[in-house]
């Protein structure tokens, strides 16, 4: 890796480090927030690893989140974390390689549907299951996991979820990703092996989202599963990584920000209402924002022409 | 006798499926978008059944005379307004369909929070024809046949517009190929915007037969668009038979499953037939070799 290819990690590293010491000064109303923002850059900037290239609109962020935060709830008071958190990382990469297997193949419409039932149908087999074996629906947390904790670890994963992104996006299968969010025919002509593209990187996208889960579960004490597979978490994630673009990897950051503020606001002060305004936002978005924030940044609407062109450049990178 | 009563309430539960898909498959099949707020538009004609029946004494059968129309010119407007600045700015059909799917997202926040702000989280029901009747030997309520019944003859009705007229040729020809049917003289863009209406009407008449016998509330309308997704994919996009065989499939499937595994399961076992006709036949089982 050339001293230039080293610009963007050490970017992320040490914007880590300048923010490690923050949850120290600032009191406890503060210190959720910016853990709600994390939380938020964590999943959005996950999602957009696989959605963001492939333009597959995938709605299961929240089956992926709800199933690390059951595994935390299920395991919490048996393990220690650490072990926890690999617990839920491995489940995650499981069920994502399942769920990537049997549906890749669908396309467009098919997998929006698919993803979109995902989180309902894993949210009923946990209730299910719950009310079958365990008798009762909810379950406690009590794991000694203080506020300052999950901030850090939140932290970190951001951390390595960027990295990963900025390894992806230089590597051949970014490449490959790009191709297939072009034109999936063309790219499997050419060579791509799409299938398998499409497969690794969603498991990886998924995995960072259990984990996410799994960390974020600590701070409810009590959980069921209307509260870990809720819905507007997926929705939520999706136009916060809209409104920032989900075709650069820090994309999804510029979108986040704004929209966990706002939504903050909105719904301390129009808790009745939110619904409402959350689509007005989505609809803003969509017709407005076409291409995300990074995409008025970075000039015009990515055409298809453009994307041709730089793909054809890194088809025959001058190294 | 047992198995007579899950096929046949299998069978009714399928038939309103049904319809609720084929308003569906029109805005999808012809109009080309991907209408995700579906369902709120099913639960927003069965809270104005409600409406009907509990303040005016209005019966359902009626209110499908008030809503139909109403849903029709408010799903035009929909049209017109909202989704014509997409279907001009896509650059393909693949972009429209990423580009719809997410503003349908965005009404469909927009008619739930209005429905939330007006009648809250609680359910809702009324009594109408909640009286049983016997059918080859088992009992049925009343108002679950009557609305299997009239789903079955809009459903007819459709098809035989669509095959039988001229504006149903040309809404035909529209979802076959918009750009061959402009050649020939067809305003694609006028039957575009007539077929998510009319899809618009036929929810709307789906949500008042469904507000006969189920009980609701205002969160509920995504259940009814992942049903008339699975339902409008499994039978092949913008097959109106097919729409048929498919919510009867998987009414069936959902009593059957209900009945001999596991209630709690029902969501599984649509996900499972949804998987499974997908793998077999990636276009649905009635649908065309590539759209």
């Amino acid at each position: 890796m050339t001293a230039r290819g080293l610009v963007a990690p050490l970017l992320v590293v040490v914007a880590a480090a300048l923010l490690a010491p923050l949850p120290l000064v600032i009191d406890a109303y503060w210190q959720s927030l910016v853990i709600n923002i994390l939380m938020y850059v964590a999943l959005a900037t996950a999602w957009a690893l696989f959605s963001g290239p492939t333009r597959y609109v995938s709605l299961a962020t929240v089956a992926f989140f709800g199933l690390g935060a059951y595994t935390m709830a299920f395991l919490g008071e048996t393990l220690p974390w650490q072990a926890v958190l690999a617990a839920s990382a491995v489940l995650g990469a499981l069920v994502a390689s399942i769920v990537g297997l049997s549906t890749l193949r669908l396309s467009g419409v098919y997998f929006v549907v698919f993803t979109f039932g995902l989180a309902e149908l894993v949210r009923q087999l946990v209730t299910w299951g719950e009310a079958k074996f365990g008798g009762t629906v909810g379950r406690f947390i009590f794991v000694d996991i203080t506020q300052r904790d999950i901030y850090w670890l939140l932290l970190g994963l951001c951390v390595v979820i960027f990295l990963a992104g900025i390894w992806i996006g230089r590597s051949r299968l970014g490449w490959a990703l790009r191709a297939i969010g072009e034109d999936e025919t063309v790219a499997r002509h050419s060579g791509v092996d799409a299938t398998r593209a499409k497969v690794l990187v969603f498991v990886v996208s998924a995995t960072f989202m259990t984990v996410v889960g799994a960390i974020m579960a600590p701070r409810w004490t009590y959980i069921d599963p209307t509260i870990a597979f809720n819905p507007i978490v997926s929705f939520q994630v999706l136009i916060m990584a809209l409104l920032g673009g989900a075709g650069r990897l820090y994309g999804p950051l510029l979108g986040v920000i704004p929209l966990v503020l706002l939504f903050e606001v909105l719904s301390a002060n129009f808790p009745n209402y939110f619904s409402i305004l959350l689509g007005l936002v989505f609809l803003g978005v969509v017709y407005f924002v076409p291409d995300g924030v990074a995409g008025l940044i970075g000039g015009g609407r990515r055409t298809t022409k453009s994307a041709a062109k730089s793909a054809a450049r890194r088809a025959h990178p001058a190294e | 006798m047992y198995l007579v009563d899950v096929v046949l309430s299998g069978l009714v539960l399928g038939g309103i499926y049904a319809l609720i898909a084929m308003g569906l498959s029109l805005q999808y099949g012809v109009a080309r978008i991907m209408n995700l707020a579906y369902g709120e538009f099913t639960i927003a004609a069965a809270f104005g059944a409600y409406v009907l029946f509990s303040l005016a004494g209005i019966n359902p059968i009626l209110a499908l005379a008030v809503v139909m129309p109403l849903s029709f010119a408010l799903n035009w407007l929909i049209y017109r307004v909202l989704m014509t600045p997409l279907v001009r700015r896509a650059p393909t059909a693949g972009a429209l369909e990423v580009d719809t799917i997410l503003a349908t997202f965005g009404l469909l926040f927009v008619v739930q929070g209005v429905l939330l702000v007006i009648f809250g989280g609680t359910y809702f029901s009324y009594s109408y024809l909640a009286i049983p009747v016997e059918v080859i030997g088992s009992t049925l309520a009343a108002n679950r046949l009557l609305a299997a019944l009239i789903a079955l003859a809009l459903g007819l009705a459709l098809y035989l517009a669509l095959t039988r007229t001229r504006i149903g040729t040309a809404v035909r020809a529209v979802a076959a190929s918009p750009a061959s049917a402009s050649l020939v003289g067809i305003d694609t863009a006028a039957y575009a915007a007539f077929a998510f209406a009319l899809g618009g009407a036929l929810v709307a008449a789906s949500g008042v037969l469904v507000s006969m016998f189920l009980t609701f509330n205002a969160s509920m309308g995504v259940v009814f668009t992942m049903k008339a997704l699975i339902v409008v994919i499994m039978g092949g996009v913008g097959n109106i038979l097919g729409c048929l065989a498919a919510g009867l499939l998987l009414g069936l499937a959902e009593a059957l499953g209900g009945a001999f595994i596991d209630t709690g399961l029902t969501l599984a076992i649509n996900f499972a037939l949804f998987l499974t006709v997908l793998l077999i036949k990636p276009t649905g089982l009635f649908g065309k070799a590539a759209r």
